[in-house]
């Protein structure tokens, strides 16, 4: 552990008390097997004048390494991504529940209007919201009610241009999850499971359940069964196999996608042969279907 | 026992305990909304009440060390005290730490919290934030220093005993550890009971326990510690892995 620092020095040591960006390194990366008094070596050392002295530096190079520590992980791409994926669905979310109250609303306007375009039947989700900023206003009530379609509307553009940013950004993030699950489906397994690395590091049987832990967590305590997969459901190996086989494809799906993120972690290439593993097996599973 | 059952203590000492333990030096009891509550001096963190003079409530259904302390364990906090807190989050309860103690050291391993942490730190110069992993105590024992006088731990980790031994190596031979174990973090099927149990045995192998209390009345499922390292002499296994 102590490779980098045989000599077991403090994190001051050799450092120029105002070069910030290499004392902020140095407490970064440095590492010690064992705490010393370090406040009086530093003074020994010459590096601070006295204990004062040195928490102040101190002080100054903690906030400092880990402000540039913390921004580097919150800014990565993989972090990125997740915060998209969240506002995507948050913003999805909001925009229906708001839909919903506009329907109910503007519901009790269509009767008795003598404008035309106002049908009941297009009320209802975004797709009404939309047929309702065309409305003209006919009264300051309906000003506000238009006011509201128009807001959904604009939600509901956030939500497309959010979910091609995730298109776009999950395939350089992890090139064979996204190609293997879709570039959607790659970000949620991202979110749930906290990042690139950590999905990784997770066993398939993890991955095939990310999403069902409320399932999952029943069954363990010896309510229900087992659940045979959680956010993975929503891909079309896993939705699109018979009932029966599910729990094999969905297992099957799971290891190679397990697999995909192992790659993309820790290699960043993309390597066709994962995939055509997995197509082969899906289809020898689905076979089983065909031949009963 | 009472019928408010909200305000009953989990042990049989019942709420006269409250007074038995001494508070360190710049935590005081002040009046808020004609409430008694624990406060501390520094500036405002997360939207809690504030009086005339600066002092600010610390409150206990956020914060185990303040459950702690309203539960009257013996903490021999002190003022100006140096100490190493593990898992400081946002640095609701380390920002109160800071406000009485000397020296604070605050180790957060998740980028997001410690976010709000560096906002925390900002101005209270003697609170050094550290973005570590609490289970490798090598990573930053070249900027901790040696014989802490108190070694706070509240880390939602598996193996949150081990965590307590390996940076046992910061401790002053009488220094305190104060420790809240989490159960849901060790195993959310086994009774928390057993859960206990499990981390005061692997406990023993580096520290004397003086006192434990469940702290349910603020924090679910969670056991207050308060134990001091063994010395090195009398160890019957060697506490560091």
């Amino acid at each position: 552990m102590s490779g980098s620092n045989p000599e077991q020095t403090g994190w001051f040591t050799d450092i120029d008390p105002k070069d910030i960006e290499a004392a902020a390194n140095a407490i970064s990366e440095g590492t010690a097997d064992q705490p010393k008094n370090w406040p009086a070596k530093a003074i020994e050392s010459g590096f601070a004048n006295d204990e004062d002295g040195y928490y102040e530096a101190l002080h100054e190079a903690t906030v400092h390494a880990t402000r540039e520590a913390v921004t580097a992980q919150e800014t990565s791409d993989d972090q990125q991504l997740q915060y998209s994926i969240a506002a995507m669905d948050d913003v999805e979310r909001t925009a229906n529940e708001l839909a919903e109250r506009l329907a109910e609303w503007a519901g009790s306007l269509v009767e008795g209007s003598a404008q035309e375009e106002r049908a009941a039947e297009d009320l209802g989700g975004v797709d009404g919201a939309r047929a309702v900023a065309a409305w003209t206003p006919q009264s300051p009530a309906e000003g506000r009610a238009v006011s509201l379609a128009d807001r959904i509307v604009d939600l509901d553009d956030e939500r497309a241009a959010l979910r091609t940013f995730v298109e776009t950004h999950a395939p350089e993030v992890a090139p064979n999850l996204a190609a293997m699950a879709g570039p959607v489906l790659a970000a949620r397994l991202l979110s749930l499971a906290g990042g690139l690395e950590s999905l990784a590091k997770k066993p398939a049987g993890t991955v095939q359940v990310l999403g069902a832990e409320d399932a999952l967590f029943a069954h363990l305590r010896g309510r229900g069964s087992s659940p045979k997969h959680g956010v993975i459901f929503t891909h079309e190996y896993v939705r699109g196999t018979h009932p029966e086989n599910r729990g094999s494809a969905a297992r099957a799906f799971a290891g190679k996608l397990a697999i995909a993120a192992r790659i993309d972690h820790y290699s960043g290439e993309f390597k066709q042969s994962v995939h055509d593993d997995l197509d082969e097996r899906i289809a020898t599973i689905r076979e089983r279907e065909a031949g009963q | 026992m009472s019928a408010g059952g909200a305000d009953d203590s989990m042990s049989a000492e019942g709420a006269d305990d409250r007074t038995s333990a001494t508070l360190p030096d710049g935590v005081e009891r002040r009046r808020f909304d004609g409430r008694e509550r624990f406060a501390t001096r520094g500036e405002p963190v997360y939207g809690e009440p504030q009086d005339a003079d600066g002092w600010r409530a610390w409150d206990a259904g956020r914060s185990k060390l303040g459950a702690m302390l309203e539960l009257g364990m013996d903490t021999d906090l002190d003022g100006e005290d140096r100490v190493l807190y593990l898992g400081a989050a946002s640095g609701t309860t380390v920002s109160h730490v800071a406000d009485f103690a000397g020296p604070t050291y605050a180790v957060e391993f998740a980028p997001r919290p410690t976010r709000d942490l560096l906002s925390v730190a900002e101005p209270r110069p003697n609170l050094f934030p550290l973005l570590k992993d609490a289970r490798k105590p090598e990573t930053y024992a070249h900027v901790v220093e040696s014989d802490l006088d108190c070694l706070i731990q509240d880390v939602a980790t598996r193996g949150q005993a081990t965590v307590a031994l390996r940076n046992r190596r910061f401790l002053a031979p009488d220094g305190r550890l104060l420790a809240a174990i989490k159960a849901r973090s060790e195993d959310v099927l086994d009774e928390p009971e057993s859960v206990f149990e499990g981390a005061l045995d692997e406990l023993r192998k580096g520290y004397e326990i003086l006192e434990t209390k469940r702290l349910d009345r603020f924090h679910d499922d969670h056991l207050a510690i308060v134990a001091k390292p063994r010395a090195e002499s009398e160890l019957d296994a060697p506490a560091e892995q």
